[in-house]
């Protein structure tokens, strides 16, 4: 035993420590630094490209010396200089809001830290929609000058889609999915903060458009109008490359975590479906994500070097970065909506006490988006000159999604049917998003049919068609998951009266602004324009009001969440809602180790009506791995 | 059951409405109401639907076929939307919890008959919208009425001869659309005029960005891509004006480059016009006639 001990003091490594405190304040001077030594080092290059190689630099140093700052670095430094760092930060410990601008490993901080993140960027986003909207109230004379309409309608649009790609997957995935498989951590603890941290860099950056003149291209960034932006373009490179990659750090881990952590029990076919929804949205992160990186570092490279990659006077091809940002882009709106379905599946059964109708068939319908929708982007390329050879199949593949679409509907109602429906708030936006969807999915076919797309393509058509699946889909969704969730994650409860108030004030608003967008685009509107023919301007000002209705239900919410969070002296009970799901099962607040014991899981998920007892789950004897 | 906890509060009208009686009511009664229902409403909204015009209107071929397509999918879809409307509503007012219950429904886990019903049909919905969309592209190749070809085509031409159709070469730039005349002598114009009861070929190029040249009532939308000529067809079949608008973001005048003063007028009319085009001076500087023009490579930091 002696000569152990005196073995393990020899190989004792040096004891030091970082004396750097690693937190966001650090990653934030440390960020600026690294923007600062870019810039020089961009610039000191010398190349003739007005100034765009020092931008990206900087951007991409400052964002790396931000994730140091954070942390990150400790860890692998520390290793490689022999010192004694432990992979687990202390700091996961801390208690309060400290915690939450520090790095940590633990995926209920994360999942509450990168709420917080994309909460903040639909604030951003959400003004930016105001502005846009207040341009629209007139049609011959609007208020900005037209260079920053289009940066407003651009960041909007960009910031907008941050939250979309990762507002269900960031704060309920990383909360959830390992509650809901019965495990303590996700299978990359590291890359799961990553996928967070990647993300304020990118809103800062894309912040910071306006300083650089802004950019003038919308969410597409089509080349060679691109070329044409000044620096403020090198934000959205930038910006959109950190959300890609944290797509796919995020999309590897919860598929690693899903397949391989799951509890024994937890079958493949016992998985909430919410999982499921989560799973398939990671595949798709993971492989569609990848893409539009690769090709936002050609943009790069073009902007900076002088490659011509997407430039058609040297040889290359604006349509080269029209196929690979769709080839990305039409996985990517799937990325969004695939784990709405899931929480909108999720929570029909717990309200409707019934199990979820038709299981596996649901699950079939959201792997068969999934596959589905890597064959369908060439329908944005409908009008744009591709071979009419492809465009039959690309209408068919693109019609043929409302098959697997059809299947969550069909899910919904038949778990509804002969149900004992209570229309919490939760349960109130659930329906909502049916109906939204609906809207959003039928106007979907009249996009997709090639002699019917001629007409509505590029118009307000497709922007209300979009703003019903992301807005009216989606961020249902994810307001209902905060309703439904929140006790959970916070320990408050949320005022249900306001919230009912909250859920018709923005369904009614939705629905008052955006349907009439359609007949605004079949009546020849185009899209991101800011002056438009003078008949239509009573619609738009019509649409400009429930707009700003609109956003004051979202600041009624937010008054919601804060009082709710801040200054509720309701205590949430461990399972307010009386549903059978784990999560519930678990103490509120959680503890830091969600489970001591490893569970079993023996019984399917939503077994209402089948007498079964309580707990859903059994603690095994053996104790849970860290 | 477990009686209530306190917090489920629900004591709406509809919710009492919905008393426990409901619940007991025979399936095929509620299938039987829930079908009248979606019947009778789906006639009526069918009809209205029907009365509805929707653009672009029947200036073109092309833009009668898009205008019946798009009538035929509002049609299609009214029923549907009406069916899913009604099966919420009706779910939500026949089969509440009766207030303060925690009583659960019953468990059934799925009806593969049904399950394959629904697959089946929404297939057959998607397969004949597919169906009908691919007839109009395949009629598209049909030279004599290029129908449902208003799309661009990319640099594929159909048809054999090139002599029953006016060309007319539409060149976008920022801000604005060029429209010249190669059979004319290249005459060039700002204004689009064509001639009624014409087979017209656009070939639709940029020299700086991509555009997207959308003449709404004609039924016609192509982008515009330096470097490429996509071609897209139209077949006038009565006169009137137009709008020409750009349609893909183009940069910061993108809302300001459209023009009201498109016009299909008779083919007399039409000569005279184009008579009068070629031998006055427009002032318009274009680059020589080429089939597709590229931006001039950038020189930065100049």
């Amino acid at each position: 035993m002696s000569e152990v001990t005196s073995g393990a003091t020899m190989l004792q490594p040096s004891v030091r420590r970082m004396s750097l405190p690693t937190n966001a304040l650090t990653g934030l001077v440390l960020g600026v630094l690294g923007y600062w030594a870019g810039v020089q080092i961009g610039n000191g290059l010398g190349f003739n490209d007005s100034g765009n190689t020092g931008v990206l630099l900087g951007y991409a140093l400052g964002s790396i010396m931000f994730l140091v700052g954070i942390g990150f670095a400790t860890y692998p430094l520390g290793r490689l200089l022999g010192w004694q760092t432990p992979s687990q930060p202390a700091y996961d410990e801390y208690k309060g809001a400290w915690r939450y601008l520090n790095l940590s490993f633990d995926h209920k901080v994360i999942g509450i830290q990168y709420l917080i993140v994309m909460l903040m960027a639909m604030l951003f986003g959400g003004i930016g929609a105001m502005f846009v909207r207040t341009n629209l109230l007139s049609a011959d004379t609007p208020i900005f000058p037209p260079d920053k309409y289009l940066t407003l309608v651009s960041m909007h649009s960009v910031l907008m889609i941050f939250v979309a790609s990762a507002a269900i997957v960031g704060p309920f995935g990383n909360f959830f999915v390992p509650l809901m498989i019965g495990t303590n951590r996700m299978a990359f603890p590291r890359l799961e903060a990553l996928s967070l941290w990647l993300v304020p860099p990118a809103l800062v950056v894309m912040l910071l458009t306006p300083v650089f003149g802004g950019f003038q291209t919308g969410w597409t960034g089509y080349t060679p109008l691109s070329e044409q932006g000044g620096q403020g373009f090198d934000s959205y490179i930038v910006g959109f490359t950190l959300i890609g990659t944290a797509l796919v750090v995020s999309g590897v881990n919860m598929l690693t975590t899903i397949i391989t952590m799951r509890a024994p029990g937890m079958t493949w076919t016992r998985m909430p479906i919410f999982v499921w929804g989560v799973f398939s949205a990671s595949i798709l992160g993971t492989f569609a994500a990848p893409v539009l990186a690769a090709a936002l570092c050609m943009q790069a490279l073009d902007r900076s070097m002088n490659t011509s990659f997407y430039v058609s006077s040297n040889g290359g091809s604006p349509y080269l970065w029209q196929n690979l940002f769709w080839i990305f882009g039409h996985p990517e709106v799937y990325i969004f909506i695939l784990p709405a379905f899931g929480i909108v599946m999720e929570l029909i059964p717990h309200f409707a006490r019934k199990p979820l109708w038709g299981y596996r068939t649901a699950v079939v319908g959201l792997l068969g988006v999934t596959l589905l929708s890597w064959f369908v982007w060439q329908h944005h390329l409908f009008v744009s000159g591709i071979a009419p050879a492809l465009r039959p199949f690309y209408m068919l593949s693109t019609e043929m999604i409302s098959i697997p679409t059809g299947i969550v509907f069909l899910v919904a109602f038949g778990t509804l049917w002969r149900a004992r429906i209570s229309l919490t708030v939760p349960m109130l936006f659930s329906l909502g998003f049916l109906y939204n969807f609906l809207i959003g999915g039928i106007s979907g076919v009249f996009l997709s049919d090639v002699p019917s797309d001629i007409t509505l393509h590029g118009s307000y058509f497709s922007m209300a068609h979009f703003h019903f699946t992301i807005v009216g889909g989606e961020i249902f969704a994810i307001v209902a998951a905060i309703y439904y969730w929140f006790p959970k994650m916070t320990g408050r409860m949320l005022n249900a009266t306001a919230g009912k108030i909250h859920f018709w004030w923005m369904f009614i608003s939705f629905n008052l602004a955006f349907t009439p967008l359609f007949a605004v685009g079949i009546l020849d509107m185009p899209r991101r324009v800011s002056t438009y023919a003078p008949n239509l301007q009573g619609i738009n000002d019509w649409v400009t009001i429930w707009a700003y209705v609109l956003f004051s239900s979202m600041v009624f919410f937010a008054g919601i969440v804060i009082w709710g969070w801040f200054f509720n002296p309701k205590l949430a009970v461990a399972d307010p809602w009386h549903v059978r799901s784990i999560e519930w099962e678990l103490a509120t607040p959680l503890p830091r180790r969600n489970f001591e014991r490893i569970p079993t899981f023996t019984r399917p998920p939503y077994d209402y009506g089948e007498g079964a007892p309580r707990p859903v789950i059994e603690h095994g004897a053996e104790p849970a791995p860290a | 059951m477990a009686t209530a906890a306190p917090c489920r509060r629900s004591a709406t009208w509809a919710a009492s409405w919905s008393s426990s009686k409901e619940l007991n009511t025979p399936e095929r009664t509620h299938t039987l109401r829930l079908a009248v229902a979606w019947a009778v409403l789906s006639v009526i909204g069918v009809v209205v639907a029907m009365q509805v015009n929707m653009p672009p209107g029947h200036q073109t071929q092309q833009a009668a076929d898009e205008s019946s397509l798009l009538s035929l999918m509002l049609i299609l879809s009214t029923p549907v939307c009406i069916g899913v409307v009604l099966f919420i509503l009706y779910s939500v007012f026949a089969f509440r919890r009766v207030p303060g219950s925690l009583d659960d429904g019953p468990s059934r886990r799925g009806n593969l008959r049904m399950q394959w019903a629904w697959t089946i049909v929404t297939a057959l919905i998607v397969f004949t919208l597919a169906g009908i969309g691919i007839n109009g592209l395949a009629n598209s190749s049909n030279a004599s009425t290029f129908s449902s070809s208003g799309g661009s085509l990319g640099t594929q031409t159909v048809g054999t001869s090139a002599s029953d159709r006016l060309q007319v070469q539409v060149i976008a730039q920022q801000w604005y659309f060029t429209y010249r005349y190669p059979g004319y002598g290249g005459a060039e114009s700002t204004h689009l005029v064509l001639p009624v009861n014409a087979n017209i070929e656009f070939h639709v190029t940029s020299t700086d960005v991509i555009h997207s040249f959308w003449a709404y009532e004609l039924g016609v939308k192509a982008d515009a891509n330096p470097g490429t000529d996509n071609i897209t067809y139209a077949t006038t079949t009565s006169t009137g004006s137009f709008t020409v608008r750009c349609a893909e973001l183009c940069g910061i005048w993108h809302g300001n480059m459209f023009d009201t003063q498109g016009k299909v007028v008779s083919q007399g009319d039409f000569a005279t016009w184009v008579a009068d085009l070629q031998s006055s001076e427009t002032g318009i500087t274009l680059p020589p006639y080429a089939p597709e023009y590229f931006p001039s490579p950038r020189v930065k930091g100049t």
